[in-house]
């Protein structure tokens, strides 16, 4: 079913005017971390994060459970504040300019289960969500992934891949600068992930947007990202750029590659058990 | 599906009607004597009478009356306080064993005292009800916005949503199936402490009219008292259950198909 919607969202997507006229400079904001340090109650958890990620682009963080990469992302996010260091967006030091341009999608969809469809996308447009313009937005992002006929429905009768959909809808409608996404596909089905990352690629391309996604599925980071962080104990323990052409091949021998060589390098210093 | 639909609705008054027509039948017959159980037909034709001189009217509405205060000012009361406390981590530690301690005492055994406080006025009766339904609406709001899904919260708070804005668009509709059962507990609770209090200490009322007919030996007008208080209960409940469904539409359990 998922897989039937693909044409039709890639296409749906491309038609789509703009709700409003687009910049045509890259609307993606830099990204600096400077010895980012975090600890919980004595225990590091991010030990001196330096980090530089330039407008536009798509970053997978991918690591072990526990590692501190959803804590680097709360932290991004401002739902925790670093021990030490800061974060940069752009030109400003500290919190992201902007009421929208900074948003996530995390893993569960976390919609409001007492708000229709489109009133849940319309919660990413903060206050001004109620006048009609905001409504026409948010329809438009909606038909964007494929959605606006349930935007009458409530989330519990979607499927999950579609609760998803409109959790990216929803943090898309603002127009954002940044997205991160805390592994957003971690509880889809592998045919819905896959269509899902395709979406992905594709809102990204659109957008222009820089993305920041938090991963345990290194083929997926590989598919994705410009370019894959591993963290370790709290620190960037390897950072390689993927330069390959776009749509990539799953299974290409360059994309097997690269996914070995990361995945070598994860499972490295894994004492046996350890989580992977 | 408009038979089936029906059908279900006629399914339910089967058994009462059933008994009732056994009830006649064997009051007919002499089986059950009149003192002891009048016939649902001298029932019927007490109420007729007391319906000509305006009389059953009157205590309906004093009772329903005192009913709908009592419940206002106990369930504003209850609901503040469990959103507060719910809400508030302080404010549950100033209030919240005092509550407790409290909830502990049946409140009709406040009777005596209350009778001394305020005579057998109408405050009496509205502040007895007032009591009991306070402390399932004050419990059930509590805990509603306890156990909103903080994975929702968090959402919230990263859209932007705060004060006001969380509490409307979060934090109240996730209470909100919590609050309908305190308010249904609180409607049982509403008829049980009007019964007890108008039959102790009134002057009007349904409760009156049912002592006064003790002290004449007319058992068919206290059938029929007994059989308003089950009327009126069923009506409240049948209504809270209507503002529960149109509140409560997105919810798995109202949706079409189910219930």
């Amino acid at each position: 079913m998922t897989t039937h919607i693909l044409p039709r969202v890639a296409g749906a997507s491309a038609r789509v005017p703009r709700p409003d006229p687009a910049p045509a400079a890259p609307r993606g904001l830099a990204i600096t971390a400077r010895y980012l340090e975090k600890s919980f109650g004595g225990h590091p958890v991010l030990r001196g994060i330096d980090l530089h990620v330039p407008a536009g682009q798509f970053v997978a963080i991918v690591g072990r459970s526990g590692c501190g990469k959803s804590t680097l992302l709360r932290l991004l996010l401002g739902l925790d504040q670093p021990s030490a260091g800061q974060f940069w967006f752009g030109e400003r030091a500290g919190s992201p300019p902007g009421a929208g341009a900074v948003r996530i999608m995390f893993q569960e969809p976390r919609l409001l289960p007492w708000a229709q469809v489109l009133a849940n996308v319309e919660v990413g447009l903060g206050d001004h969500g109620r006048s009609a313009e905001a409504r026409q937005r948010a329809l438009a992002t909606l038909r964007s992934v494929g959605l606006d006929s349930r935007r009458g429905d409530w989330p519990t009768v979607l499927s999950g891949g579609q609760q998803q959909r409109v959790a990216l809808a929803r943090a898309l409608v603002s127009r954002p600068r940044v997205l991160a996404f805390d592994e957003p596909l971690g509880a889809l089905d592998a045919l819905t992930r896959i269509s899902m990352q395709r979406l992905l690629e594709q809102v990204w391309l659109d957008q222009g947007f820089t993305a920041i996604m938090v991963t345990h599925d290194v083929a997926e980071a590989v598919a994705l990202a410009d370019r894959v962080l591993m963290i370790e104990h709290g620190a960037i323990a390897l950072d390689v750029a993927i330069d390959l052409p776009r749509p990539r091949e799953r299974g290409s021998s360059e994309v097997a590659e690269l996914e070995g060589r990361i995945l070598r390098e994860l499972t490295k210093n894994a004492a046996p058990g350890d989580d992977a | 599906m408009t038979r089936g639909a029906s059908w279900r609705s006629l399914i339910q008054w089967v058994l009462p009607l059933g008994l009732i027509a056994a009830w006649q039948l064997l009051c007919s017959i002499g089986y059950i004597s009149d003192r002891v159980l009048p016939a649902p037909s001298d029932v019927v034709a007490a109420a007729w009478g007391l319906l000509r001189s305006g009389e059953l009217v009157r205590n309906i509405w004093v009772s329903f009356w005192r009913a709908i205060i009592g419940l206002a000012i106990g369930g504003s009361i209850g609901f503040v306080l469990g959103l507060a406390n719910g809400l508030s981590r302080r404010s549950e530690q100033v209030l919240d064993s005092t509550l407790q301690m409290i909830r502990n005492i049946p409140h009709l055994a406040l009777i005596p005292l209350v009778i001394l406080w305020f005579g057998i006025d109408e405050t009496a009766k509205i502040f007895l009800v007032a009591l009991g339904v306070f402390f399932p609406v004050y419990i059930n709001t509590q805990h509603g916005i306890r156990s909103v899904d903080a994975h929702l919260v968090e959402m919230g708070r990263t859209y932007g949503m705060t004060g006001a804005g969380l509490f409307w668009r979060v934090y109240f509709p996730g209470a909100l199936p919590s609050i309908f059962v305190g308010l249904r507990y609180a409607l049982g609770i509403m008829w049980l402490t009007l019964i007890v209090a108008e039959t102790i200490a009134a002057s009007s009322g349904i409760g009156y009219m049912a002592m006064q007919a003790r002290e004449f030996l007319r058992v068919d007008v206290v059938v029929l008292s007994i059989l308003i208080y089950a009327l009126l209960g069923k009506l409240a409940d049948s209504a809270a259950r209507v503002l529960e469904r149109r509140c409560l539409g997105w919810h798995p359990a109202f949706q079409r198909g189910s219930v």
